[in-house]
């Protein structure tokens, strides 16, 4: 018997996977059902975003950023405006800051959601996931009252949003938050104490914290390894000092924990969107300047001032100072992050791109090394990868 | 708000710049404040040296490396700008790194201080085609399998050289040059035309 000789075995996994979320193709090497090694191939849904960007103006690269991560679109947009708002040096109005901070925690809800449901079906739980995506179609009905568009929003503007909330949308969006807490209680009392969810997630995918340092883990990643990181905190931008809420935190760093800190942080957010409901004040949504908003249709019916104007906004588009900032949001995901280089003309010199689930992808070797193959999913699962931002 | 955080990074950035020139001297290492950031700029050769005693000086302790990016600039000479961003979470700090460098130079890797540089470098290398030494795995990650060229350059095209379709003769997908019925235009809509004063004037008139 002792000459026969073993030999790992390479398993392609994807890119038209069920559990790979997306186009995601693993190269594994495999002794026996053991994880020896993982390769992600990404790519697969490279756009060439950043170069598209380099060829439109300001307002005409903000539908790009919704369709990154396209789970969350609306925090992209938010990373991509205070960019230029930094180098702008615009003082946004308030009202424009709290209706950010609402449609910010509302997609925290959304990708929360999603990221909890899928988890739950990729490990065998079909119940779950019914039951958020009536959430979530609640919620992207908000996002086309404001937008018109249930996913892709485009609603966040250099200086602002783009229109005021429509009449009764506060009231609709209090009757949703009124329910939902029993609909978050709900989902944990089907998974939270799960035998079956429970042996499939605890101790699998450990990430000690300073493996999450060093492979550049943000969000959710990073708090479950029991580091209390969250830029909304340390680093607040829009009005989130003035928010009331907690951020949790893991202990073990294992996939069950971080699922446990996404259903607090759903909870959170909607402690954040009662402050902001209760809270918002009266108001523009976008700064009064003309270089930044259109002329009234009335205005550009007396006015040839005003015609110019708007054929000026929307093919000139604003100009820029020169200039070069980094700023970063929490994305749901993680910290996502824009660092934009301005030449001073009315589109982006260079816009580079930093998505959270770049990294966060890099991190699945180490994750899986030793583990089963049925673990591999819900390591991929803990990940929260969508392929629209990894490969941009 | 904002202001009480500007001033505080504000001086921290001054006591980071006052280390980094005491200990690897003015010349070699300059240091820039612009936009609430702190920007260092170095030269290649000292990059490893500066880098690891960000990452482990115990007044520092940027532990993150959260991105990395390149920069064409096709008018300068050293024509590439290598951008390291760094986050420290005991300082709440971010600070860029800079480093430039020509079309045949090559960059040192950084893999050995932060794990996570791998796939970064193996982008800059993808859409830049700036190499680093020392790598261990430079492969393009983001393009397809088989990709010619380097598409963040600025001389790449927009519509690029090559598109994917399907020959309905040959039933398979191929890969065909782009032939575009016209050539791809890059408007410049600036003009000297000095903005709006509409509504002020709308004012005067209805005083009138």
């Amino acid at each position: 018997m002792s000459d026969v000789e073993l030999k790992n075995m390479t398993l392609n996994f994807g890119p038209q996977h069920p559990a790979a979320h997306g186009v995601l193709r693993l190269v594994l090497e495999m002794d026996g059902e053991v994880v020896e090694r993982t390769d992600p191939h990404i790519g697969l849904l490279h756009r060439g975003t950043e170069k598209l960007i380099e060829h439109k103006t300001y307002m005409q690269a903000i539908p790009y950023f919704d369709r990154l991560d396209y789970v969350s679109p609306m925090c992209q947009e938010h990373a991509f405006v205070l960019s230029a708002e930094k180098l702008l040096q615009l003082d946004v109005p308030k009202r424009a800051l709290y209706i950010r901070v609402l449609f910010d925690e509302i997609t925290r809800i959304l990708n929360h959601s999603l990221q909890i449901a899928a988890q739950g079906l990729d490990l065998g739980a079909t119940t779950p996931f019914l039951w958020l995506f009536e959430e979530r179609e609640k919620l992207m009905g908000f996002y086309e009252q404001v937008s018109g568009s249930r996913l892709h929003a485009a609603y966040y503007r250099v200086g602002g949003v783009h229109q005021d909330l429509p009449l009764n949308l506060i009231e609709e969006i209090e009757e949703w938050l009124a329910g939902f807490g029993k609909i978050v209680d709900d989902i944990e009392t089907l998974l939270s104490d799960n035998r079956i969810f429970k042996q499939r997630t605890v101790d699998v995918g450990v990430v000690s914290p300073e493996q999450a340092l060093s492979w550049g883990f943000s969000g959710p990643m990073l708090r479950g390894s029991g580091i209390a990181w969250d830029l909304r905190k340390s680093q607040p931008y829009a009005v989130y000092d003035q928010m009331d809420f907690d951020i949790p935190v893991g202990k073990n760093g294992d996939c069950y924990d971080r699922y446990l800190l996404r259903v607090e942080e759903m909870k959170q957010s909607s402690k954040i969107i009662r402050q902001v409901l209760d809270n918002m004040p009266e108001g523009d949504v976008i700064v009064q300047d003309s270089r930044l908003y259109p002329p009234k249709r009335d205005d550009m019916k007396e006015s040839m001032e005003a015609l110019i104007n708007h054929f000026k906004l929307f093919t000139e588009g604003v100009r820029v100072p020169a200039g070069e900032v980094y700023t970063a949001v929490e994305a749901p995901k993680g910290e996502f992050g824009v660092f934009l280089v301005s030449d001073g003309t009315s589109k982006p010199y260079r816009c580079k791109i930093r998505a959270p689930g770049f990294p966060h992808l890099q991190g699945l070797d180490f994750m899986t090394k030793g583990h089963m193959l049925a673990d591999l999913v819900a390591c991929i699962a803990t990940l929260d990868v969508v392929f629209g931002e990894i490969d941009r | 708000m904002v202001k009480i955080y500007q001033e505080e990074y504000k001086k921290r950035h001054l006591d980071i710049q006052k280390k980094l020139t005491d200990r690897f001297g003015g010349r070699s290492v300059q240091t820039l404040y612009e936009n609430d950031e702190l920007v260092i700029i170095l030269s290649k050769a000292i990059l490893l040296k500066v880098l690891s005693f960000l990452k482990d000086d115990k007044d520092f302790q940027f532990k993150q490396l959260i991105d990395i990016c390149g920069v064409d600039y096709p008018d300068r000479l050293d024509r590439f700008e290598i951008v390291y961003h760094l986050l420290s979470i005991s300082l709440n700090q971010r600070v860029r790194v800079k480093l430039s460098v020509n079309d045949e130079e090559t960059v040192p890797s950084i893999v050995t201080i932060y794990d996570a540089a791998n796939w970064y470098e193996r982008e800059v290398w993808d859409l830049f085609g700036i190499i680093f030494t020392d790598h261990p795995d430079l492969r393009r990650i983001l393009t397809d399998y088989g990709f010619e060229g380097h598409p963040l350059r600025k001389d790449f095209p927009l519509s690029g050289f090559i598109q994917v379709k399907y020959d309905d003769s040959e039933k398979k997908v191929v890969n065909e040059k782009v032939s575009l019925v016209q050539d791809f235009r890059k408007f410049d809509f600036e003009s000297p035309w000095e903005g709006p004063d509409y509504n002020e004037k709308d004012k005067n008139m209805e005083n009138k």
